[in-house]
Formats: structure tokens, sequence, C-alpha cells
């Protein structure tokens, strides 16, 4: 541990953010923090912290004084090995620049546009079939499902080993909290050698095995034409891929969720499908399925955030799950409203570094969102909902559910 | 601060007061304005923050770069040469009382 506090006028906190209760349920801990300070420190691990919407979104989008070079995880990479080799996300402009322009075009509204007729076919049919069934998993038949239909195919991947994916998916995930239960789990799950589950990624998304017309074959277009690095588009396909599974399925889980608790807002969904896009957008405020964003500070000796002063090379976890119940931010924060205007929310993050995949996060939402909304008239939860236990993710492993024919 | 004047399309005048160095789109999403949606959160992947400027106020504001041009053809409301994102339109001191007109529709 490497932390260090030069202010003493930022309060102190010894609570465990990454204590299985809070990992699972982590509104008591969101709401502690951010009503201790803007600026807080956490002094079991020697991090900083800050569940306040102004204070997270101003260190996101200042990487002059804060950088995601050392991690934007738990580890503070300017001190500790990482097995992962560094992406985009690991680097600030300008080294960050030609990598980012490029996703955005691949991952960008525009060319996303053509995968929409096949999102809205798959998730009608997948929920046609669930809806005869009549009871079934939300989180494991419907959200899980959908993704693993849509995304290795959208990216090109090949059919061998997609299983695999999601094992190191997970890994890579508990690997960005600390080094707990959680994680050497996770390690055994995929062989127990990080760099080795890393470096079988990269082999299946090498350029002789991704389909045309994936996300995979046009990042090896960018690298014909030079823009990128040959490399670093086997690097960007393997962790499109990564990132964008589980964040996403647990993201429309979550929201799913959310609406089958709340009777009158599924109400208003289903006489209204047109409000599934907002509603999974509320639901990122409300319950973020990548709730810490990590950066460290600069080599210099003190960096300013909210009137408070930082030394060098310090780890500072945004905590957007909290941001997204800020009442200084938001108006009624603890009710979950699906006419909200929700945009804004840091769920994505913000920034230079704000989430690269988020359009097509927001596409499988809506595509699957609005497909059970026409279809299903009542939604009730029949079982006691199982919470993912994550260090970096939040979600429903299963949520049992009964449903009622539109 | 630069006083904004958002013109929404029923013809509704709504004027803000905002700090420089923000983004139109910013001033927007944090003022409640509803026909600016601004998913992508200012980072160039999406059309949702689509504005006509007055061509009174476009002159200072350049011309629009490859990248913004390219998400502007997936706007949902019809582009226009006064068509621009409002996350690239940063408020400076020239643009006190610019007039963003409104579209019926980002989404």
């Amino acid at each position: 541990m490497n932390g260090q506090l030069i202010d003493e006028t930022i309060p102190v906190l010894n609570d465990d953010p990454f204590s299985l209760e809070n990992l699972r349920v982590p509104e008591a801990f969101d709401a502690k923090l951010r009503e201790a300070g803007p600026l807080v420190y956490l002094e079991r691990y020697g991090i900083y912290a800050s569940g306040q919407h102004a204070v997270v979104e101003e260190a996101f989008t200042d990487y002059g004084r804060f950088t995601s070079s050392h991690g934007t995880g738990l580890k503070n990479l300017a001190h500790e090995h990482f097995w992962r080799a560094p992406t985009i996300l690991e680097m600030d402009p300008p080294e960050h620049t030609p990598g980012r322009k490029v996703m955005n075009r691949v991952l960008g509204a525009p060319n996303i546009r053509k995968f929409r007729e096949n999102f809205e076919q798959t998730a009608e049919q997948m929920v046609d079939d669930l809806v005869s069934r009549g009871r079934f998993d939300l989180a494991k038949d419907l959200a899980e499902a959908f993704l693993l239909a849509v995304l290795p195919d959208a990216a090109g991947l090949p059919q061998e080993g997609r299983d695999r994916f999601l094992a190191i998916s997970r890994m890579n995930f508990q690997s960005m909290g600390p080094e707990n239960e959680l994680y050497f789990e996770s390690l055994k799950d995929v062989g127990g050698d990080a760099d080795a589950a890393m470096a079988w990624v990269f082999d299946r998304v090498r350029r002789e095995l991704v389909s045309d017309g994936g996300f995979g074959a046009q990042l090896y277009g960018y690298a014909d034409e030079g823009t990128i690095p040959e490399s670093q588009a086997a690097i960007m396909t393997g962790a499109f891929i990564i990132a964008g599974m589980d964040t996403t399925m647990y993201g429309i889980g979550l929201a799913l969720q959310s609406l089958a608790e709340r009777p009158e807002q599924y109400k208003l969904l289903h006489e209204n499908p047109e409000l599934a896009r907002n509603a999974f957008e509320e639901s990122m405020r409300f319950r973020a399925s990548s709730p810490r964003i990590g950066r460290t500070t600069r080599d210099v000796p003190e960096t300013e955030l909210a009137g408070h002063r930082i030394p060098a090379l310090q780890k500072f976890l945004g905590f957007v799950g909290a941001a997204g119940r800020d009442p200084r931010r938001w108006e009624r924060p603890d009710e979950f409203d699906i006419t909200r205007v929700a945009t804004g929310h840091l769920a994505f993050g913000a920034g230079v570094h704000n989430c690269v995949g988020q359009m097509i996060a927001r596409l499988e939402a809506e595509c699957l969102i609005k497909a059970f909304a026409r279809r299903v008239r009542e939604v009730r939860i029949v079982g006691t909902p199982i919470e993912v236990t994550s260090n970096w993710l939040r979600g429903y492993e299963s949520v049992p559910i009964e449903v009622v024919a539109a | 601060m630069v006083q904004v004047n958002f013109h929404t399309p029923d013809g509704e005048k709504i004027s803000i007061d905002a700090p420089e160095g923000e983004s139109v789109m910013q001033v927007a999403v944090q003022n409640g304005i509803r026909w600016i949606v601004g998913e992508c959160g200012g980072s160039l992947m999406c059309a949702t923050c689509h504005v006509y400027v007055d061509p009174d106020n476009s002159q200072r504001l350049g011309v629009a770069s490859d990248d913004e041009d390219e998400m502007l053809e997936a706007a949902a409301s019809p582009r226009t040469e006064c068509s621009r994102l409002s996350c690239q339109i940063r408020l400076g001191e020239a643009d006190q009382g610019i007039n963003i007109h409104l579209p019926p529709t980002q989404r």
C-alpha cells in the first residue's frame, strides 16, 4: 500500500467498500461516502475516493491532473506490476487519441446501425420463447443469453472457445479490485495464469480468425491503413469483448429487475415501449453495473480536488454509483423513474476515457428491453434474486420471474 | 457567464446563463433542456445533441471536424447547413447571447 495523506482536513473512513456485503448491495456504503465529504480517504486501502457527482466528474474530465496510465482499477500501477498489456484505457492523450478515434468510428452510432435489425430479431425470438414458458430467469435466460447471442457475433469472434471468454472476462474484473478470495477463485477458473489467459484471448482474435463485417475485421482494416498498429487491432478486439459482456448483461439485468419490482413503472414501459432506451439510461444512473472507476494523481507534489490536497501518484476512485444518487445533482435521487432526463450520469465514465462501447450497450439494452415490454403485460419476481459478487461489477446472477403474455 | 438562448420546436425561448468553457450540450443536460439528450457525454459517438445554430452566431464556430461531420449524418432530425453537435460548441465570451434552435427529435 502506498497511500499517503497530507491534508488533515480530508475525512477518513475505515469502512470497506470491497466487503462481500458492500459489493453486493453498495447503497449504504455509497451514502456514507457521499455524505462524509466531497473527497474522502479510505484508510484500509490507502486511497482517495468521492461519491459526489461534481467531484467525480471533475476528476474524470481532467487527465492533466488525474491520469489513467496507472490503471483504472484499485491497483496503482505506478507501484505495482499488472499482468495485462496496456490498452488505450491505460493511455492518456496524445498516445490515447488515434486508438480512441478508431474505436469511436467502429463503435459510434453511425457504424453500429447495421446491427439493429439483427439485435431486434434475436431479442424478439428469445423473448417469445421465454414468454411461452411463463417462468424463467431474467438474468441468466434473458440478459446473459442475449449478450452471448449477439456480442461475439458482432465482434466477429470464431465459434470455438467462446465460453472461455466469459470466465476470462470475470477474472479480469475481479483483478480490478483487491487481491482477495474472489480474485483467486476467478483466477482458478481460467487455469491459474492470468497472462496465459489473456494471451489466449488475443490469439482467438487474430486476423485470420475474425469474421468479415465484425468489429474485429474493421479494426484490422484500420491497421492496414496504418491508423493503428496491427498489435492494437487484436488488443482492442479482445478488450472490447472482455469489457462489453458482463458490464452490459448486468446492466440490462439491473434495469429489468428494477422494472419487475415496480409495477407502476413497468406499466408505463409496457404502454410505451419507446421508453426502453431511457429506462436503461435511468437504470445506469440508479444502479451502475460498473460502480467504481479509478484514476491516479500525476507525479507532482500536490493535486487539488474539491479544495483538498492530494500528494503524487495517489489512487483516486470515483464511485459513480454513489454519484448517481447524489442529491446535489439529481432530484428525487432514490426514485427509479424511467421518464426522467437521466443522461449526464457518470456510469459510463466521463471525459476522454468514457466508455467506448456505450452506444452498442445502449443499442443492445434498448432492443432487449423493448422486445420484453411489447410481449409481457405483467411481470412478477417469484424467488429471491441473487446478486453477483464481483470486486468490480454489480448485477444479478439470478432473478426468477413469472410473466403474463401481452 | 455566457447567456445561451434555447429555442424549442414549439417556439418557446429558454435563456440560461452558463459558465465559460462549458459546452452547449452540458448546459442543456444540466438544466433539463430535454430536446438535447447528449447520450455519449460529448465523446463524438452519437448525434443526440444535434442543434441548429443561428446563422448570426455560427461564424465564430468554424466548420465541423470530420468526426463531427460523420456523426451528424446519423442525426435523427434533418441535417441542414446550420446543424452542429452541441457538445462541440464550447462557450466563450464571443458567444454571448448565442441562439440555439432545438430539433424536434434526437433518437
